[in-house]
């Protein structure tokens, strides 16, 4: 997995609160068996009219949000399904960071384990993001997961938390099952003693 | 209940990391564990208990004619890659062919898989399903599938608690689906967060374990990383003679009942709700929180004081194209599907093909029953229910997850408004421009029959 440390990106807007699974990528794209090539899938129903036409109505559509690296929502995003092909899409749409009032369960999980930093803020501190980004084109954050700070040149500064231990992993790129592995002996242990138990 | 089975599970703690929790049984389909065996294969991994992990075809099969080739070519890779990868990796597999085959969280259950004081994992967020045996079971993603087909454990923070105490007598009409549909509009989608939510009370100790399992299915509806209740007799009557069931019944279910909560047990929150109060369930929008009863009308954005869900609302009537203010018994229905790891079960088939005896379709109509497995199938068949469906106009399917998601054809046409006994009313989830409507068999069995919705409370039984 890629470190993510620091970033400096351009922000684009969900405006929409409850964004599930299935509209990040519906399931008409599940069938490939890789984890690579959903971006193109991304938020589909949305973001195209048809095959090949752009909906011009989608807001990240316009042009002023091209080459985003930020996507900045409403609350509970990535509700629904398990599928991680969610958080899939987004990294390989071009999106390294998710900010929004909250999270829905499965989905935060699965951005760490793929080297995207899902940012949990105020209501309050989204809705200002909403308004600058909005009031500025171009607009950027600069998102430090070493300080734990999101902030922009015009004076934004907010600080967030986030689990340590993720926080851990992220920075250093780490992978969950090589950590586990180090616990190998223990896990053995636990299946004697669960074995004998049950034969006692 | 949770404490006790969480406890009996950690390999490893430390401070200020997640625990490193064991996991007695893994279920893995087509959809999300192509990606995790792969990630076993570059790194040169094996899975460390195939005898502990049982895969099946539910996503994307067809529910039509099972000898005939699979028709879109990259359904049928998916199926091809899990037959493959469960034969490397030495897994049991119920495939297309199986006597066994169904959707995950039926076949679980019914082949004794699932057992109480268990951890389950899947990936698929309805694991939460299992929770009805006392099972601590939850959905993951496909990275925690390789980690768990790796090491049989996963780093896990430890979840809140949440009791939900449902009490009363449920009226004549009234479903476990409608239980949790109205839970569902009062905590909202986001409502059981980071929980565990443990239900309890006369009222659900009074649901059979098929009406539990739809119950505790929807639990990830809510938000919650899984919900629970808390195995009884009927628990162990159930698990008797499956055929994975411990082959020691009597010990294992005298470890199984001292699972249950002990009294004055804490919780980080609790809900009560009231049985004897609750209507049929109806969902108006593009949520399961959006949710009425049959017997009121589509709400307007202006009921609603938060901004957000008036946002919400604004954008899901139009979606769905309905006027604030419409009794709901006046929405039309043109297509039903009866089927989904919520409501597909023998018991749910019973209930419905006794309702519709002597009934026709409405000729506006196009509804299907897709039983949740084949041996839920066969037992229905040997029952004649088949028959019950056929002559009142039902298509009668194989099993699968079918149109709860549509990744197999079964899909709704843009603008198609369903009845639905599934659990997910998403926009486009039953297919792009489909407007579906979450309710229970009874009620979607009604609606199938007068072609709009009807409150089954007030339905004449033949």
């Amino acid at each position: 997995m890629k470190p993510f440390t620091k970033l400096r990106g351009i922000v684009t807007l969900l405006d929409l609160p409850d964004v599930d699974t299935d509209q990040i990528i519906p399931k008409q794209f599940l069938k490939r068996i890789e984890r690579t090539g959903f971006g193109q899938f991304l938020f589909y129903d949305w973001r195209f009219v048809d095959r090949n036409q752009l909906n011009p109505n989608f807001e990240m559509n316009q042009s002023r949000y091209r080459g985003a690296e930020i996507l900045v929502t409403r609350s509970n995003f990535g509700c629904g399904s398990s599928r991680e092909h969610a958080p899939w899409a987004l990294l390989d749409y071009g999106f390294k960071s998710i900010v929004a009032p909250s999270f829905a369960d499965i989905f935060y999980n699965n951005c760490f384990k793929n080297g995207m930093l899902p940012v949990q803020l105020m209501e309050e501190q989204v809705e200002e993001i909403f308004r600058r980004v909005r009031r500025t084109p171009g607009f950027q954050l600069h998102v430090d997961l070493e300080r734990k700070r999101i902030s922009s040149d015009d004076g934004l500064d907010f600080s967030f938390e986030v689990d340590e231990f993720r926080r851990y992993c992220l920075l250093n790129g780490l992978d969950d099952i090589g950590l586990t592995l180090e616990h190998e002996g223990k896990i053995r242990q636990y299946e004697t003693r669960r074995s004998e138990a049950s034969e006692r | 209940m949770f404490e006790k089975i969480w406890e009996a599970h950690v390999v490893h703690e430390e401070l200020g990391k997640p625990s490193l929790i064991y996991i007695d049984r893994h279920l893995v389909h087509e959809v999300t564990s192509p990606q995790a065996f792969e990630g076993l294969r570059l790194a040169g991994r094996k899975v460390r208990r195939p005898d502990l992990t049982f895969a099946t075809m539910d996503h994307n099969v067809p529910t039509t004619r099972r000898f005939l080739p699979i028709e879109d070519p990259i359904s049928a890779q998916q199926m091809g890659t899990l037959s493959r990868n469960c034969k490397e990796f030495g897994i049991t597999l119920f495939d297309l062919n199986s006597p066994l085959q169904g959707i995950v969280h039926v076949i679980g259950p019914e082949l004794g898989i699932t057992q109480p004081g268990m951890t389950l994992v899947c990936g698929d967020s309805h694991t939460s399903t299992h929770g009805a045996f006392g099972t601590l079971a939850f959905g993951v993603g496909t990275s925690e599938v390789e980690h768990v087909l790796a090491t049989q454990c996963l780093l896990q923070d430890r979840p809140k608690t949440f009791l939900i105490q449902v009490n009363g007598k449920r009226p004549y009409g009234v479903e476990a689906k409608d239980i949790i549909l109205s839970i569902i509009g009062q905590i909202g989608t986001g409502g059981g967060a980071g929980s565990v939510i443990e239900y309890a009370g006369d009222t659900i100790r009074e649901l059979s374990m098929e009406e539990r399992m739809t119950v505790c299915n929807m639990s990830i509806e809510g938000g919650a990383r899984a919900g629970m209740i808390a195995p009884d007799k009927k628990t162990f009557a159930y698990l008797k003679g499956r055929q994975y069931s411990p082959v020691d019944f009597e010990r294992a279910v005298e470890t199984w009942k001292e699972l249950a909560s002990d009294s004055g047990a804490h919780f980080d929150r609790t809900l009560n709700i009231d049985a004897a109060s609750l209507a049929p369930q109806v969902t108006w929008g593009t949520n399961p929180g959006q949710v009425v009863p049959v017997d009121s009308r589509v709400p307007s954005p202006v009921d609603f004081s938060d901004p957000n869900a008036r946002k919400s609302a604004e954008r899901a009537l139009e979606y769905m194209a309905l006027k604030a203010g419409t009794p709901i018994t006046d929405i039309p229905i043109e297509r039903v599907f009866i089927g989904s790891c919520t409501n597909s079960r023998v018991e749910d088939l019973r209930r419905v093909a006794q309702f519709i005896k002597g009934k026709h379709v409405s000729p506006k109509v196009y509804a299907m029953v897709v039983p949740g497995s084949q041996q839920v199938k066969r037992t229905a068949e040997k029952e004649g229910l088949d028959h019950l469906f056929r002559e009142a106009g039902f298509d009668w399917r194989e099993s699968g997850c079918s149109m709860c998601l549509g990744m197999n054809p079964d899909i709704l046409k843009p603008g198609e408004r369903c009845a639905s006994t599934s659990n997910r009313n998403f926009e486009g989830r039953q297919g792009k421009g489909g407007r579906t409507h979450l309710v229970s068999p009874l009620m979607a069995a009604a609606a199938a029959i007068e072609g709009h919705f009807v409150d089954v409370r007030q339905y004449k039984l033949n």
